[in-house]
């Protein structure tokens, strides 16, 4: 059986101030019907990037290369009709900010509707009932009165809910859904997690999703790809991936995080910063920081290479270190600067004091 | 008055209240401004109204009767208020004649320049704004590079240019006059009014486009797109609906820049409206005249503001006109 | 963020900054088309070889020659010379509306902002209730009392200018007393009007500085509009607005010399005001 999505080496340049840059390098996976796939990576790892090429909704003036397959379809060809019908039917996505991305002057009601009577020629009347089951099915019940308010008038995970429920009035294939909890409160971010698992599972659709916390996608996801500067650094199971990571990068976001049972007394912390793409030198994007790094690693990019059981790394020395990336070493970064995983492992390093 | 309902409509009855309270405030404030100038001038309010002239026991009383000088300053004011709120202007003192039916008689000219300047300002420069926000490019880029030079070029100059190029060397429209009936009228303003209007066109043309290329760019519009609709549905429901806002805001102080500006445009196209009588009564020194058209022009100002505002707050829902909470 | 991070961020933002550094080519030729039009006002009458008001009835109207560089006006009198020496009469009066509403607006919105409570709620109703007052329609009211000319008309325009200044200033200052490096200098002990004067004022005087630049081409289009219709700056006085009102009469002739370079330099001027102060706002508000 061939995969809904298929994403075969991708690879996107972005002009900036008059160069294009790499933005995404040699990007490779596939994505069975009502599977789920989690994409994790720090901010610029080039996750983003990846999804919104799946959407086709990257910036003016992108180089793409590569391949992406849709049911078969070439996505990057599509044009007009052909990719409106793509957006409208087969994809739906999710956004990071809620609020950012759904127009401050129009009603609830309006979004969840607007895609119903424009692409699907429903009746208002009809949309507006499919719209208040729609509420349901995302656990708002007073659906009727919130159709009538305006965005500025909801919580952010209200809002989520809203879009999640917006995003199945299409009953797409492919859900592709970008750090969909992170602007959240953290109260709320599981609970929209669970209505968005739990919908995704009933309603039989495959996702793409987007996360900086490996312990999400591996509660959420069959499959983890883990990226780093604009590259894959490995792509496993993702129960897998938590027991025996097979890149060093993979291993250090999984020590950088606090463990709520366990007290420590300064969290491992990768040492130096978060790298894009196009600033990244030559040989391993992560060899800089990296602690097994060695001459020969900064010397060329190694390839994804196969670990066997349908794993995947990009580390030189994945075999050698399998089974030892994950012991407690006496962490070389000293004064825990650039948090691995960023925004909440910085505040718990303040917590832990 | 528990019912969301009950409070939404209590809401908005409290903002209404407000902007209108508000509105009567500045215009009470103007109309003091107005008043009190009498008092500012040097000598007494008396010889600074008859100035010099050679006044006939008569006139003087007359004056005397419309300020009512031998009474408080206060009282004065109140009295002065009164009579022009039920439309009495008091008397010109060059004309000696009310000055209501003098703004009765001109009034008209003035209104339909404006209009029609208002007109011009809303089709042309929104038209050009839109096309220059929506089609990136070299004609975009002149459009825009065409208004920044247009918004540096004052109302009398564009009168001046207007009337050498279209009226005298190539003769197409009048030189100055108000016509006869009503399309000779149009025909008669056109030129004016594209002098009053040409400095706002620019700035409403380079705002609509500013605001339409922020806009476009937006996050909503990306999710608009992402879901698959049309390019007209985007741009209509999500682009053009907000971009709409920020060029409402200012739309206000540009109709008040005209409204002044009919003072200048006036004079050159010797138009007889309510502008070119205020610079002659001014040059004359009839200052009941003055007094009147400085309240009239300053109230339409005030007003359209007000309104301008309402509108503003019921496209924008994020303006609290009902206050509900979540 | 720490005190002592706030205090640094303190330093940091009160650090003076070289303006001018990153002003596009259109701003520099905006900035150097003010010096010269600003040269020219103040060493113009050094260059004027023929009284600007001497008439000549029997060179009316006639073209550019040596002796009249541009040639003369109805009246015959040299417009070269009436250019040269009415541009210190055009700008000057701008300038000082600019200075003034700056000042003043400026003043009275720090104050506001510090004070604040109902201090500050009277002060925002009175630039409300002085903003509904068009600006021209003030100083038309105000030669009209105390008789034409610039000096009336430029104090009614300073008290019209200063709201515009007044309401820009106190969104700013009351963003910038928001950022916690306030916070950390009020906790350091230090007074309202030496936080005000010292740190606040410095932050935005970009801001101010640009719209000022603004408002120099508003004021010398109101200023130049009331010579225009024979309220500001009289006969025989050489001035730019009252050369294009006095030009009229040779328009309709076919001899629009005087009023078109009159109009020339005045769009001149404020195209460059406008292009630099659009500039200097844009900078302002990325910085901060």
């Amino acid at each position: 059986m061939s995969a809904l999505l298929e994403v075969d080496g991708l690879s996107v340049q972005l002009p900036v101030a008059g160069e294009f840059r790499t933005v995404l390098q040699d990007v490779s996976f596939s994505l069975e019907a009502g599977q789920t796939l989690g994409l994790v990576g720090e901010s610029g790892s080039g996750k983003s990037m990846t999804v919104r090429s799946i959407a086709r909704l990257l910036p003016p003036g992108a180089r793409t290369t590569g391949s992406i397959r849709f049911d078969g379809a070439s996505v990057l060809d599509l044009r007009g009709d052909a990719l409106r019908k793509f957006r409208s039917r087969d994809v739906s996505m999710i956004f990071q900010d809620p609020r950012a991305h759904t127009n401050p002057v129009r009603k609830i009601g309006d979004f969840l509707t607007e895609a119903m009577r424009i692409n699907g020629k429903v009746p208002p009347r009809e949309a507006e009932r499919r719209a208040v089951e729609l509420l349901a099915e995302v656990g708002i019940h007073d659906g009727e009165r919130r159709l009538k308010q305006f965005p500025h008038e909801l919580s952010g995970g209200l809002l989520q809910r809203v879009m999640i429920a917006a995003s199945l009035a299409v009953k797409p294939r492919l859900i592709l859904a970008d750090e969909p909890t992170t602007a959240l409160d953290v109260t709320t971010q599981s609970e929209v997690m669970a209505i968005l698992a739990r919908l995704q599972r009933e309603y039989g659709m495959a996702m793409l999703f987007i996360t900086h916390d490996l312990e999400l996608a591996a509660a959420v996801c069959d499959r983890t790809v883990v990226m780093y500067a604009g590259a894959m650094v490995e792509h496993q199971d993702s129960s897998r991936l938590h027991t025996d990571p097979l890149h060093p990068y993979s291993a250090a976001l999984m020590q950088a995080r606090p463990e709520i049972d366990r007290r420590v007394p300064r969290l491992p912390a990768i040492p130096g910063h978060p790298t894009s793409a196009f600033e990244a030198p030559d040989g391993c994007a992560f060899a800089p920081r990296c602690r097994f790094a060695e001459d020969a690693c900064r010397a060329a990019l190694p390839p994804l290479e196969s670990m066997g059981d349908a794993a995947y790394s990009r580390c030189r020395r994945a075999a050698e270190l399998r089974g030892h990336l994950l012991a407690t070493a006496e962490h070389s970064g000293g004064l825990g600067d650039g948090a691995g995983v960023g925004d909440s492992a910085g505040l718990e390093e303040e917590v832990a004091r | 008055m528990n019912s969301p309902a009950a409070r939404a409509a209590w809401h908005t009855i409290r903002f209404l209240g407000g902007r209108i309270g508000g509105l009567l405030a500045t215009l009470l404030a103007s109309s003091f401004v107005v008043f009190g100038a009498l008092y500012l001038a040097p000598g007494s309010p008396m010889t600074f109204l008859t100035h010099g002239r050679s006044m006939t026991p008569d006139a003087i009383a007359q004056i005397n009767q419309q300020y009512h000088f031998d009474e408080p300053f206060a009282m004065q004011y109140v009295r002065w208020l009164g009579g022009i709120l039920q439309g009495d202007f008091g008397r010109s003192i060059l004309y000696k004649d009310a000055v209501s039916s003098l703004l009765a008689q001109r009034i008209g000219t003035t209104v339909a320049l404006v209009a029609l300047s208002a007109l011009l300002v809303a089709f042309v420069g929104l038209a050009i704004g839109i096309f220059s926000g929506l089609k990136p490019g070299f004609a975009s880029n002149a459009l825009m590079g065409m208004s920044t030079a247009a918004m540096a070029v004052p109302t009398f100059v564009a009168a001046v240019v207007l009337t050498l190029v279209l009226a005298v060397e190539l003769g197409w429209f009048p030189v100055f006059g108000v016509g006869t009936d009503p399309i000779d009228m149009v025909y008669h303003l056109v030129l004016p009014a594209f002098a009053l209007s040409l400095a706002s066109i620019a700035f409403v043309a380079r705002l609509s486009q500013a605001a339409i290329r922020q806009e476009i760019s937006a996050d909503h519009v990306q999710t608009a797109i992402g879901r698959g609709f049309p390019y007209g549905v985007v741009v209509r429901r999500h682009v053009l609906r907000n971009a709409s806002l920020p060029v409402l805001t200012v739309l206000g102080l540009t109709l008040a820049g005209m409204i002044s500006g009919t003072v200048v445009v006036e004079q050159v196209f010797q138009l007889n409206g309510v502008g070119s009588l205020l610079v002659s009564s001014v040059q004359q020194k009839d200052f009941p005249v003055v007094q009147a058209i400085c309240l009239v022009y300053v109230a339409a100002f005030i007003i359209l503001n007000t309104v301008i505002d309402l509108a503003y707050s019921i496209l924008d829902p994020r303006v609290s006109v009902g206050g509900g909470k979540p | 963020m720490t005190a002592l991070a706030a205090i640094a961020e303190a330093r940091r933002r009160t650090r003076k900054r070289p303006l001018g550094r990153h002003l596009s080519i259109l701003g520099w030729c905006a900035a150097a088309v003010l010096a010269v039009v600003a040269l020219l006002a103040i060493f113009g009458p050094l260059l004027v070889t023929v009284d600007p008001n001497a008439v000549d009835l029997s060179g009316a109207y006639s073209g550019p020659s040596p002796e009249h560089l541009l040639g003369q006006d109805a009246s015959g009198r040299d417009l070269f010379s009436r250019l040269l020496s009415g541009a210190s009469t055009s700008l000057v009066g701008p300038l000082l509306v600019v200075v003034a509403s700056t000042v003043l607006g400026t003043a009275l919105a720090l104050s506001a902002v510090w004070i604040g409570g109902w201090f500050d709620s009277a002060i925002a109703r009175v630039i409300d209730a002085v903003f509904a007052f068009p600006g021209l329609l003030l100083a038309i009211l105000a030669t009209s009392i105390f008789g034409t000319g610039l000096q009336a008309a430029v104090i009614a325009l300073s008290i019209s200018y200063t709201p515009y200044i007044a309401r820009i200033v106190r969104g700013a200052a009351l963003r910038e007393r928001s950022l916690p490096y306030v916070a950390a200098l009020r906790v350091q002990g230090l007074r309202g009007t030496s936080i005000s004067l010292r740190h606040i004022l410095p932050n935005i005087a970009g801001l101010i500085s640009a719209n000022a630049t603004l408002s120099f081409g508003f004021a010398l289009i109101d200023l130049a509009a009331l010579s225009f219709i024979g309220l500001g700056v009289q006969a025989p006085t050489a001035d730019w607005g009252a050369m294009i009102g006095s030009g009229m009469a040779g328009i309709l002739q076919l001899e629009p010399q005087e009023a078109l370079w009159a109009s020339l330099l005045i769009v001149i001027t404020v195209a460059a005001a406008n292009s630099l102060g659009d500039e200097l706002v844009k900078r302002s508000e990325n910085r901060s």
